[in-house]
């Protein structure tokens, strides 16, 4: 196994009276694309800003590309770029003063250069002389991830970094991130959308503040044992509805034209699925589980635990 | 959607009380403000000052001084203290230790003796005319029957005759126009308006547009930060002090007795305190609005118990206490003293070293209370 870009143990933090990350452990080897998953609420941007030492943790600890997350923190702000899930750059200014403001706060050497190169790596170039707070979200999310890539850092941090853009920007921002990848960088990078955890070569779900499980997104899979049954045809939505709660049944949802019916127990979910699966033009096929199954799947178990 | 729907109204209010209900900081403030103002103000303001500072320069010592010194005692308007040199005298009422200076010149017990009603100079320092006014004109009452117990038989018997007279002598503003009092003044109120309000808002902005937390995670240093946020505004309040000197000379024919150059290098350390100050509200504050309110705060006092608007020596002690901690009180006696009575950096120093210990410790309650988490 290659070197750990991030190496911590059991990591607290509480709010209030609100314990929102709760001994967690994360590793996180150089190089890779982690996906961090895990519903609203979860823990994921705490856990993202202890990892950069913007929040203290209240126990817990550990290194962030070799460097202590407690006593080294203005060190580790060196090396990682953090790309906050709000807008956080100044409206009132260019595209190109904030990533020069950004750049002399690095105070990286050729400033006007690296400025210059960052906006045509970005294709943000012809943008230059907008004011942010006229960029559209899309290419607000481009000058934000511009302006913490600008140091090529060794980290980056993404917190929900495509919430709310469109999906051809999407597609174009992790092409980006994928590049950087590919050129050493570690990335974490938290989401909501199944199909970006699945570009990602590891990933780590949290629920309720506890790491729930972490690996390569095979892995993930593999390991959770999930057996799904996929039903198309028509009527569907009505198998979907008297399917739920029935025995070996964790969830039966509709995606698209297909119905998925998922479960642990074999025997109880074909049981289930018995009749309703022979109804004429219904067609059932078992199908390989996939990583959005998985997650539906912890929800489920930590309900009904 | 037509026409005014009081339910929809009362949506409105129902909203807006709930934020402001929610808002514990700003209530709080509503509420203590308006007290602490009241039994401040109400306590400490005087627009007939008494137990003013006196120096008493005196040639000779006789039962007339005696008598004199007495009975400017029992007016209630004069602390009384002696002088040795008439230069000791003349540096005190320039550096306001004194508000005025009573002369009692040779040969006065023999002229009283004999009868030639022999002149007392009283020198008053006029550059703030309400502080004195009543005082002088306490003086002038008292000289018909101060002496009348020493005086000898034959002259105490002249009923309509007065034993001696008192001339006083408005310094630095002997028309008493208020003008000059005011307006060199009012450098320093200005001054703390705009500086602390501006600055005060600075980092609360930051906080609630959300880049606060991207400059965090940058690496940045809390006194980069603070001096980057200041300086452009320290330009500012140069600018301000062009114009208001400028119309100040111009158009209300303030003097310039001193150094410029001596008032832009003091004032230049009194913007530095607002803004020092102001910064340190924007890094307590979690909103603009409560750094306002906590601008506030300290702008209401400093105008009232600086001197701006009342003497400041007829305060009690604890109000000239509190008065002598605001930069605003320092720098008001360093502009009168600079424009009107021609005061040098020996007369003002003393007025200088409170305002770089201010500056000093506002700056590091400021850095201290930069929060480099957000926690």
């Amino acid at each position: 196994m290659s070197a750990l870009a991030i190496d911590v143990h059991g990591l607290c933090k509480k709010f209030g009276t609100r314990q929102v990350v709760s001994g967690l452990d994360l590793q996180v080897p150089e190089g890779e694309i982690c996906g961090f998953l895990g519903g609203n609420g979860s823990g994921k941007t705490t856990t993202i800003r202890m990892l950069c030492g913007l929040l203290k943790p209240d126990a817990g600890g550990g290194t962030c590309l070799g460097l202590d997350v407690i006593t080294q923190s203005a060190e580790i702000r060196l090396q990682v770029g953090y790309m906050t899930q709000r807008f956080s750059f100044y409206g009132e200014l260019t595209v190109e003063e904030n990533l020069d403001f950004v750049a002399r706060l690095y105070q990286l050497p050729n400033r006007t250069k690296v400025v210059a190169d960052t906006m045509e790596r970005m294709e943000l170039a012809n943008r230059a002389d907008q004011f942010a707070r006229d960029l559209s979200g899309g290419w607000k999310q481009r000058m934000a991830l511009a302006a913490c890539v600008m140091h090529r850092p060794k980290l980056l941090l993404l917190d929900e970094p495509t919430a709310g853009v469109d999906a051809k920007a999407r597609r174009e921002f992790w092409d980006l991130i994928n590049d950087m990848a590919a050129d050493g960088m570690t990335v974490l990078v938290s989401t909501h959308y199944m199909d970006e955890a699945e570009r990602c070569k590891r990933v780590v779900y949290l629920s309720g503040g506890k790491l729930i499980v972490q690996g390569t997104a095979e892995d993930v899979v593999r390991d959770a044992k999930l057996i799904v049954f996929e039903l198309t045809g028509d009527g569907i939505d009505k198998i979907s509805k008297k399917l739920r709660g029935t025995p070996g049944v964790e969830s039966a949802t509709i995606f698209g034209q297909a119905l998925r019916v998922v479960g642990l127990d074999r025997a109880a979910l074909e049981g289930s699925i018995g009749a309703q699966g022979k109804q004429p033009g219904i067609v059932t096929e078992e199908v390989p589980a996939r990583l959005d199954d998985v997650f539906i799947h912890f929800l489920h178990d930590r309900k009904v635990a | 959607m037509k026409g005014f729907s009081f339910r929809r109204f009362l949506a409105v209010l129902h909203k807006e009380t709930l934020e402001m209900r929610r808002d514990k900081a700003t209530i709080g403030l509503t509420v203590m403000l308006p007290l602490i103002q009241l039994f401040l103000f109400g306590y400490a303001l005087n627009a007939n000052p008494r137990h003013l500072p006196t120096g008493v320069l005196a040639a000779e010592e006789s039962r007339y001084t005696r008598d004199l010194e007495a009975a400017l005692n029992n007016t209630g308007y004069f602390d009384l203290r002696r002088f040795t040199s008439e230069q000791q005298a003349d540096n005190a009422l320039k550096r306001g230790e004194v508000l005025f200076v009573v002369n009692i010149p040779p040969g006065f017990t023999r002229d009283v003796d004999t009868g030639q009603h022999p002149s007392i100079l009283m020198d008053a320092d006029a550059t703030d005319p309400t502080a004195i006014a009543q005082a002088s004109a306490a003086v002038n009452a008292l000289n018909g029957t101060a002496f009348q117990r020493d005086l000898p038989v034959a002259l105490q018997n002249l009923a309509m005759s007065v034993p001696f007279q008192v001339m006083v002598h408005a310094r630095y503003n002997p028309e008493a126009i208020t003008a000059l009092n005011v307006v060199p003044a009012l450098i320093g109120v200005i001054l703390s308006f705009s500086t602390v309000v501006i600055t005060a808002l600075s980092m609360t902005r930051e906080r609630e547009a959300g880049t606060m937390e991207n400059l965090l995670s940058m690496p940045v240093r809390p006194l980069e930060v603070m001096m980057g946020k200041i300086m452009p505004y320290v330009g500012l309040g140069y600018v301000q002090v062009f114009l208001i000197l400028a119309v100040a000379v111009a158009v209300f024919g303030v003097p310039v007795h001193g150094s410029i150059p001596l008032l832009l290098a003091v004032l230049g350390l009194f913007i530095a305190c607002n803004l020092a100050l102001g910064f340190t509200f924007s890094t307590i504050a979690r909103t603009q609005m409560q750094a306002q309110q906590m601008a506030q705060f300290v702008l209401l006092p400093s105008m009232m118990l600086s001197g701006f608007i009342y003497p400041f020596a007829g305060m009690p002690l604890w109000a000239r206490v509190i008065g002598e901690m605001l930069p605003l009180t320092h720098i008001i006696r360093i502009c009168r003293g600079i424009l009107l009575k021609g005061n040098g950096f020996a007369d003002i120093a003393a007025d200088v070293w409170p305002m770089a210990v201010f500056a000093a410790i506002a700056t590091g309650v400021a850095v201290y209370s930069y929060r480099e988490t957000l926690d």
